[in-house]
């Protein structure tokens, strides 16, 4: 009991999003952390060398990025929970290893506080810039998933719905934080242990002969055995069968294997996707934020309706898969779409290509200022004319 | 018998993936009589086969991996040793073998080496050294001599080859050793050393590359090589590495470094248990820095 | 390279070699060679037969000579051979197979 006390720190705290987010992944049962420092998620590898030791856990700074994916990749087949914390240039090395995270479904939590780019950029500033990076950074077919949060309270719950998503679709999920988030400080509720809600890897049901560890359940996702526990499998980054026995001629392999990958995550994204509606039933502008930036966006939707401008607020948890059904639905009732990043246009795209007719206007910003409310409601007045 | 009866009657058969041999390896490369080594040294040891994970890089000898009949990984180019640090270090029960090849480690992979040897992770190395990239046709790589024909050096290598037990010294390995796949006895007694001995042990074994590296270097079939490797071996045990270089006329072969130190994990068990002597009774502190 | 003794081991009454099996997994030889070289007894040679890779086979020139060293099991790349030790019947002198 001693230990659970000190894994989840139930009360009220006054934390920052890094801090936060460190002890919701404690909370949510990460015992290995592999991380290298880099602004702005710096503090959350800090906060896990003071507290893993504390609660039994690793904790290794490794001597790069591509180390450290490639470590918390090595922990989660060894059977752990496991978890790295970085930004944009530090996400960008990470990118070939979390293509073999998904090739061998490896459950994994990267935390990325995103800074100003693109390459050493603003390490200070916040920015919105790895949206994009996310779903497409590594090379090949594939699916992820990413969250977004937009307080310090987020960071503590949505990490621990990053591990249990990460354990039920065995695949790497991104908490893609801004460093406005990352670094602000607000309240936190840490809830007792037995309130939080943790699910853990399917294990495989048959005897280690029968054990074929890339054949899928009925939601397309194997069961997962670990190293140690003598299933004596193998796994690796060359296209497979359901043995994990490389096939890297056979057309009918690789269709098969890609396909289940993509439609693992695609197939269930209604089990995956949280979004937060605001006033959209009857709205004629909807504004789509995510992070930082939908704080400012939902002030801009009140105000904006006391002016008499009937305005309603997407707010995106589930970056990736993308809403695309929903933000159809949306883009179908309203007149005009706008989607306020701390970017050049990224998600907007997105947003775009399934909005179809309805416009869309993308509100850049760039640089250390988040969207100001006001700025938000002048594109809406803008927008509606 | 049968083929498929006496492959179950070779006294290491049961090491082996049957299902996918014969293996994809060429007429006479080293890296198959890498893998008899290793398999007779677990054998000797009577090893727990669930505990042991094998993990391999990208190259030919990569594959060794999918071949052997346990926990295997086979990961990106170069990152085995990453990968293998995380295994170990988060179930420090299992006993972990990095096989990989002289480029997949040095080149790509050198940084992961350096520290993992550093930082003396509980992590067995065995390097199958061929001199060049034979996987993808023979480009040249860290440890392919001057002068050498590759692909990728056309007019001949102008570049140093590492010393790599001389890296792996100066790095921080506990136990260094090199071998040619000639001296299979003497390597199968390295590698149960190796598996026996906590922290970071390496051990070199240079291996023919029939196809590939001896064949544009005109140095004859597997048998001329292996016969080679008898006449120019000199087993210098305790040598130097800094010293124990490779030459036209010299490979010098033994077991170089054998030393003590804590492992890594050994540390940050032991760090671990007293942070947490020191909270015993008291809850936890929720601290700002 | 097989050893030449220039004279007799003054227990070569007493000790008994063992008897060995040698057995070859013909489809797995890549011919390579590697067992007709390194044997120190000189028991194998190459021989005519071609398995279904086009290898050529080694051959048991006179598997009494075998002294069970293993250096073939061990050598082989390909885990093609290997030996196996002949049990002896019970009281026997000169090694016969059980």
């Amino acid at each position: 009991m001693e230990k659970k006390n000190r894994a989840v720190l139930t009360g009220t705290h006054f934390m920052s999003g890094d801090l936060a987010c460190a002890e919701g992944a404690i909370a949510a049962g990460c015992r290995f952390f592999g991380g290298y420092p880099i602004t702005p998620a710096t503090e959350i590898a800090e906060r896990m060398a003071r507290r893993m030791p504390e609660i039994g856990g690793v904790y290794i700074q490794m001597e790069d990025e591509i180390g450290s994916i490639a470590a918390i990749i090595g922990a989660s087949y060894a059977g752990k929970k496991a978890m790295t914390a970085t930004s944009g240039p530090g996400f960008s090395l990470m990118q070939e290893n979390i293509g073999l995270a998904v090739m061998t479904e490896a459950p994994l939590v990267i935390v990325d506080i995103m800074r100003g780019g693109p390459s050493t950029g603003q390490p200070t500033m916040p920015g919105q810039q790895d949206m994009m990076q996310a779903k497409w950074g590594s090379h090949g077919d594939y699916e992820i998933i990413a969250l977004a949060p937009s307080s310090v309270q987020e960071m503590f719950d949505l990490t621990i719905e990053c591990f249990n998503l990460a354990e039920t679709y065995r695949v790497p999920v991104m908490l893609l934080a801004d460093e406005i988030i990352g670094h602000m400080w607000e309240r936190v509720k840490i809830p007792p242990p037995e309130e939080i809600v943790l699910v853990s890897r399917k294990k495989p049901k048959v005897p280690p002969n029968e054990y074929h560890p890339f054949k899928p359940d009925g939601n397309l996702v194997p069961p997962m055995a670990c190293f140690g526990e003598g299933y004596r499998f193998h796994a690796t980054g060359l296209t497979h069968d359901e043995k994990g026995a490389p096939k890297t001629v056979s057309i009918e392999e690789q269709t098969k294997l890609v396909k289940r990958l993509c439609d693992k995550i695609r197939k269930n994204a209604g089990k995956i996707i949280k979004v937060e509606e605001v006033m959209l039933e009857d709205a004629e502008v909807a504004v789509i934020a995510y992070g930082i930036t939908s704080r400012a966006a939902l002030s801009a939707v009140r105000k904006a309706r006391k002016e008499g401008i009937k305005a309603g607020l997407l707010r995106l948890i589930t970056i990736w898969p993308f809403p695309e059904e929903l933000v159809a639905g949306i883009a179908k009732k309203v007149n005009v779409i706008i989607v306020p990043e701390m970017n050049y246009g990224q998600l907007v795209r997105e947003v775009e290509r399934v909005a179809k007719t309805t416009p869309v206007f993308l509100l850049s910003k760039l640089g250390e200022e988040p969207h100001r409310p006001s700025e938000i409601i002048e594109a809406m007045r803008r927008a509606l004319k | 018998m049968t083929e498929s009866n006496l492959m179950l009657e070779h006294p290491l058969a049961k090491y082996l993936r049957q299902e996918r041999m014969p293996h994809i390896w060429c007429e006479g490369c080293g890296n198959g009589v890498l893998l008899c080594s290793f398999f007779e040294a677990l054998d000797e040891l009577k090893l727990d086969l669930d505990k042991l994970v094998v993990v391999s890089g990208i190259g030919c000898i990569g594959r060794a991996a999918g071949y052997v009949n346990v926990d295997s990984f086979h990961t990106t180019h170069g990152r085995a040793i990453a990968f293998a640090t995380g295994v170990k270090l988060a179930n420090p029960d299992l006993k972990v073998v990095v096989i990989s090849g002289d480029g997949d480690l040095f080149a790509i992979g050198g940084n992961h080496f350096i520290h993992a040897a550093r930082r003396n992770v509980d992590i067995k190395v065995i390097c199958a050294n061929n001199f060049n990239y034979g996987m993808t046709g023979g480009q040249y790589g860290p440890t392919t001599p001057l002068d050498s024909w590759t692909t990728t050096t056309p007019y001949g290598n102008i570049e140093h080859p590492f010393n790599l037990v001389h890296l792996a010294a100066a790095s921080g390995a506990v136990y260094v050793a090199r071998w040619t796949t000639l001296q299979v006895r003497r390597l199968r007694n390295s590698i149960e050393k190796a598996l026996q001995k906590e922290g970071l042990s390496f051990i070199e074994v240079i291996s023919p590359c029939p196809e590939i590296y001896d064949r544009y270097n005109k140095l004859g079939t597997a048998i001329d090589v292996m016969k080679r490797f008898k006449l120019v071996s000199e087993v210098r045990h305790g040598y130097d590495p800094a010293k124990a270089e490779i030459t036209k006329d010299q490979i010098i072969v033994g077991e170089f470094i054998d030393i003590e130190k804590p492992s890594y994990g050994r540390l940050f068990r032991e760090m671990t248990a007293k942070v947490q002597k020191k909270l015993k009774g008291g809850k936890a502190k929720c601290e700002r820095k | 390279m097989p050893q030449k003794l220039w004279r007799k081991p003054l227990d070569t009454e007493k000790i008994k070699l063992p008897m060995a099996e040698i057995h070859i997994i013909k489809d797995f030889c890549k011919g390579c060679g590697f067992c007709i070289e390194f044997c120190p007894k000189d028991v194998l040679e190459k021989s005519d037969e071609i398995n279904k890779r086009g290898a050529y086979l080694p051959k048991v020139v006179d598997e009494s000579k075998c002294v069970l060293c293993g250096f073939c099991t061990a050598i082989c790349p390909e885990f093609a051979i290997f030996t196996i030790e002949k049990k002896c019947k019970e009281g026997c002198e000169n090694g016969e197979k059980e």
